[in-house]
């Protein structure tokens, strides 16, 4: 299995050996994106509400996907506490916020998960996790996941970048396609996916290369088309586009994509998907506890402009922050836009 | 750099052949992003059919550039080789078939 970024002392595994490629626009000869978004009217980008809280509550993972932007993996022991976990609790408890987005790392391999979701489903919160199908799989104590997150009624999110085996291994490793066919017919058993129960499981779609996603719902039907050769349903896919940061950051410049992809994503820059990108409904907590305004943020260690600890969560100062901008953001603006929800346009 | 009669990067330039004649260059684009919108036939089977056509033609940058766009409409690489498989059956087709002319010249010359 691959070691993570951090593991082999990568340059890019810091988030400084990563903001220093992305600033040097000038030397690939693309705007710099706060640029782009003044001139489409945005000089300061603020949030229109929070709406959906994501915790990132760790990044070990059972994999070591190859376009990851968390670089995580069986080697990083990063992991929210309890204590931490009671804090994001008590901080929403009774907001409008109404949506708690639980990603990782494997997020089930947190020893705390299970009693997290109990603890906001207590509190009225709506759940998703972004479960990578295959921990299902990897220990019998995980096998009956599908069933706790039925009682609990959790939104399952899940990557499937490709309905083949060959595309899927080369990018999450080899054997997760199988493996992710067994644990969605598994999810499918239990009434995910299935016409008539509210049991809702989506798949996330990324392409497995440096090229932008296609069209959402053409790829939705080919999808349910394909997958549909296994018995398997699900109600909705996602099409998200790869951001430059992290591991796939690292695989750009590896194999001297960076320039084209990048020119790629500034080509396509749309100002309707802009206009909607996550971070303006979206705050994200990171193990440790800190803010920021999106998990890719997080992961280049952005905090957001304003109290940056749950420990001091203000809401009325979070809803009325400036949004920090870097170059990875035209990720999320490129073509029908990108979120964790899918295109934005 | 090595210099090639083809170059990678003039692709990016397709669209400047409208600064030595405008009106009739935009009216191709205008032409081109027509013949390519979701009509009676889906847009991802009109990038197939530019697939197969731009193996036929032999143009490099529209193989890449309809490579790319089949990948990014989720088009699987199997399919993308039975396009190139038409290409090949009709161009080896087309050759085949002149073999009839040539059977019926050997017949007309022969006793």
């Amino acid at each position: 299995m691959l070691k993570s970024l951090k593991r082999q002392n990568h340059k890019l595994s810091s988030p400084e050996g990563q903001i220093e490629v992305l600033d040097d626009a000038e030397s690939i000869n693309i705007p710099s994106f706060e640029d782009k978004m003044a001139d489409i009217g945005f000089s300061q980008f603020k949030p229109t509400g929070i709406e959906i809280f994501q915790v990132n509550v760790g990044k070990m993972c059972n994999q070591v996907c190859a376009h990851c932007h968390v670089d995580a993996g069986p080697d990083r022991k990063e992991i929210m506490t309890k204590e931490t976990m009671q804090q994001c609790l008590d901080a929403i408890e009774g907001t409008d916020i109404k949506i708690v987005d639980l990603t990782g790392g494997a997020p089930e391999m947190n020893p705390h998960f299970r009693w997290f979701v109990e603890e906001l489903r207590a509190i009225g919160k709506d759940v998703i996790v972004r479960c990578n199908l295959t921990i299902i799989l990897a220990n019998p104590k995980y096998n009956d996941l599908p069933e706790f997150f039925k009682k609990h009624k959790v939104n399952v999110v899940s990557s499937l970048p490709y309905f083949t085996a060959k595309r899927t291994d080369a990018q999450r490793g080899d054997g997760v396609f199988d493996k992710s066919i067994k644990a969605l017919q598994m999810l499918n058993a239990v009434g995910y996916g299935k016409e008539g129960t509210d049991l809702k499981l989506d798949l996330v779609y990324n392409p497995a290369g440096a090229f932008l996603p296609g069209d959402q719902e053409t790829l939705t039907a080919q999808f349910k088309r394909k997958l549909l050769e296994y018995d398997i349903e699900f109600n909705d896919l996602f099409a998200i586009t790869n951001l430059p940061v992290s591991r796939f950051l690292e695989y750009l410049v590896k194999t001297e994509k960076y320039e084209d992809y990048m020119h790629e994503l500034v080509n396509a820059f749309n100002p309707a998907a802009a206009a909607g990108v996550m971070c303006r409904n979206t705050l994200s907590v990171s193990w440790d506890g800190y803010l920021y305004d999106c998990d890719f943020n997080q992961m280049l260690e952005l905090k957001v402009n304003a109290p940056s600890h749950i420990s001091e969560f203000d809401l009325k100062a979070l809803s009325n922050r400036e949004i920090i901008l870097n170059q990875h953001c035209y990720g999320c603006t490129a073509g029908a836009g990108s979120s964790c929800g899918g295109a934005t346009t | 750099m090595k210099e090639t009669y083809y170059n990678k990067e003039d692709l990016k330039k397709f669209g400047e052949i409208t600064e030595w004649q405008k009106e009739l260059g935009d009216k191709f684009f205008d032409y081109y992003n027509s013949v390519f919108k979701e009509g009676a036939l889906t847009a991802r089977e009109k990038s197939l059919i530019a697939l197969a056509v731009s193996h036929a033609v032999q143009c490099p940058y529209c193989i890449d550039a309809y490579t790319t766009d089949l990948l990014k409409k989720g088009v699987d690489e199997e399919q993308m080789m039975e396009a190139v498989h038409v290409t090949a059956a009709i161009k080896g087709g087309a050759a085949l078939v002149h073999g009839v002319q040539m059977m019926n010249q050997v017949n007309d010359k022969l006793m």
